[in-house]
């Protein structure tokens, strides 16, 4: 991997748990894996009774890491327990959500804790298939979760009455080709099906009807690679080293103006601003914070004022915003929100999949209002119209995509309308000459 | 002509699903990985491969931002400029790229070596400004790093050339 450089920079604060193997040589490798306790989890759940495993993670209180932080147990409870038709586990690989980097170095550094996961899980809800959706652009991290398949085949961690157990799960990888959208659950499914990603009408949720019509179960990388974890120590442990209703850690990406950027696996409730300043050693250059974007790009913005919060779920919905996809982005002083807002839009009017008429034509509306707005200053009632598309896509749409566009939207409009103002009245750009950006 | 390696690998993907149609994607996407776009013969093999009609396929085609109908250059650079990247310089970095070789976003050089690409988050955000060449990824690029790898690009197909 050419000039790829290690984005684990470390920091003493961190507690890990998902990580705790990355600096092994050859952690990627099945002998590593299991000369530190790998599979011994797989081994422990073959012990348990299906519902039992499902009852140990909803004790964790281990919730989704793909954005919408559903509980993981709670949804594999959701899977019919008697049905003639085959079930099915799918990892979400197509982590596109833009500030997130994390499963990337899940899959490259321990991909058999992935693949541990998924086995346990599909153990859980008597599923005997998995995939593993990966986006194209991933290509040799599917190498990687290719190999490490082999070998867990060879191993007798995958096929046929796994360890003796009488438990058979056959797993696979299947790669993406450049789609944001393809990481929402239902419209990943159709491309696994070999369609168009567009999404589905829910309900009915996958639990019931997911893929080929059957109950599947969906879920991120890292929740899954959390999964060993908690079935060796205990659902109790697990939810102890987060906050009430937040169980486990986290991979945070910090990323923008930030002296440090990288991944760090924090508890879950770790204070944002703790998180900036002491592992992140604070905004870059010596300037002042503007603005946080708390999880990925598709979450209402935080001001410099509101980064007093623990980073958990509750949390950050009881402050108006999300704690998303785990993506931290760092937006120093001098950058301009118009511009900032801009390029969000640019990226939601790209990846629309066109399939409902708000995203498709909300989407574009935003981009091209902005667009405008911010190379010549624009027209006063540009914000007020802003708003206006963005609370027509909110809640309209088929899939959260909609939204993901309108909630960052909206909260920039609230929360920095002054420099939509100050464009107005300078008709230009004041921040275009003071940001430094450079690489 | 597809290779009977490219065959092999057709007929392993296919086998992983219950459903022939679900391996149309990779298929697409590994038969343009060796031809360097997806050809009218690939979606006629695809489409007879996975039994459906060859419109299924193209329909698929047009929808997926990695598959293109047309060669794309040698050294396919694709360089993000959303949020983080954007933040650190990733719209200097493509305007570098656009400015050495003379191309604009979606345009290959006359010799096709080199075809360039404004994309979006790249799962790179921690190293931004960030891009990938083919499927290699490059992050923390300077305008300096870039022209030692454009250099560097240029020498490796030098060397290919003179071997065949
Ligand atoms: C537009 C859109 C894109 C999404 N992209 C991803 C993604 O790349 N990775 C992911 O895990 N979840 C993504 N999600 C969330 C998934 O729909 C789904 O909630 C998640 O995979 C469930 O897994 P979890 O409960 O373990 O988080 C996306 C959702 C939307 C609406
Ligand atoms: S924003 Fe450029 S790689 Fe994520």
């Amino acid at each position: 991997m050419a000039d790829y450089r290690n984005p684990m920079l470390g920091s003493p604060l961190e507690v890990k748990v998902l990580t705790r193997r990355f600096d092994l040589a050859n952690s990627a490798s099945i002998a590593v894996y299991v000369a530190h306790e790998g599979y011994q989890a797989l081994k422990k759940a073959f012990g348990m009774k299906p519902d039992e495993v499902i009852n140990e993670v909803k004790k964790s209180n281990l919730r989704g890491r793909g954005g919408a932080g559903f509980n993981a147990g709670m949804k594999w409870s959701f899977v019919p327990g008697q049905t003639t038709k085959p079930k099915y586990v799918v990892s979400n690989a197509d982590e596109s959500e833009p500030g997130t980097c994390k499963d990337r170095v899940l899959m490259e550094y321990d991909p058999h804790q992935l693949i541990e996961g998924i086995v346990i899980a599909g153990y859980a809800i008597q599923s005997h298939q998995g995939y593993i959706y990966i986006r194209g652009e991933y290509r040799y991290l599917m190498d990687i979760l290719d190999r490490a398949i082999e070998e867990a085949y060879a191993q007798g961690y995958l096929g046929k009455n796994i360890l003796g157990s009488g438990f058979d799960f056959d797993l696979a990888t299947h790669t993406g080709a450049g789609a944001y959208e393809c990481g929402e659950e239902t419209a990943l499914l159709n491309s696994l099906e070999g369609l168009r990603g567009y999404p589905r009408v829910k309900p009915p949720f996958p639990a019931l009807i997911g893929l080929y019509g059957c109950p599947t179960i969906i879920n991120n990388v890292e929740t899954l690679s959390n999964v060993p974890h908690i079935i060796s120590h205990g659902g109790d442990w697990y939810a102890k080293l987060g906050t009430p209703n937040n169980g486990g850690t986290r991979l945070f990406c910090l990323s923008g103006h930030i002296e440090r950027p990288g991944i760090y696996e924090l508890p879950m409730g770790f204070p944002l601003r703790q998180m900036i300043e002491d592992v992140g050693g604070g905004v870059w250059h010596g300037k002042k914070l503007k603005c946080v974007i708390p999880g990925g790009s598709s979450c209402p913005v935080l001001t410099a004022d509101e980064i007093d919060v623990p980073m958990d779920f509750d949390s950050l919905a009881r402050i108006g915003s999300m704690l998303g996809s785990g993506g931290v982005v760092i937006l120093d002083e001098d950058t301009c929100m118009v511009k900032a807002a801009w390029r969000i839009m640019k990226f939601y009017a790209h990846e629309s999949c066109g399939w409902c008429v708000p995203c498709r034509e909300g989407t574009h509306w935003l981009k091209t209002l902005l667009e405008r707005f911010h190379s010549d200053g624009g027209m006063p009632d540009d914000p007020d119209t802003a708003l206006d598309v963005s609370y027509n896509i909110l809640g309209k749409t088929l899939c959260p995509l909609g939204d993901a566009a309108a909630m960052p939207m909206i909260s920039i409009l609230k929360k920095f309308r002054h420099e939509f103002e100050e464009h107005l009245k300078l008709g230009s750009c004041p921040y275009e000459k003071r940001a430094v950006n450079v690489a | 002509m597809l290779s009977d390696r490219l065959k092999a690998k057709f007929d392993s993907v296919i086998a992983r699903y219950p459903l022939k149609r679900s391996a149309i994607v990779p298929l697409l996407l590994f038969a343009q990985d060796e031809i360097g776009y997806v050809s009218d013969e690939a979606v006629e093999e695809i489409a007879r491969r996975v039994g459906v009609n060859p419109i299924e396929v193209i329909e698929d085609i047009g929808y997926y931002s990695m598959l293109h109908r047309q060669p794309v250059g040698k050294f396919h650079l694709q360089v993000c400029t959303n949020i983080s990247c954007m933040l650190r310089g990733g719209e200097k970095i493509f305007e570098h790229c656009a400015k050495e070789l003379g191309i604009e976003h979606k345009q290959t050089t006359p010799d096709g070596l080199f075809s360039l690409e404004e994309v979006e988050c790249l799962g790179a955000c921690c190293g931004a400004p960030a891009m990938q060449v083919n499927y290699d990824f490059y992050e923390n690029v300077t305008p300096e790093k870039l022209d030692a790898l454009l250099a560097d690009l240029r020498k490796k197909d030098q060397g290919s050339r003179i071997k065949d």
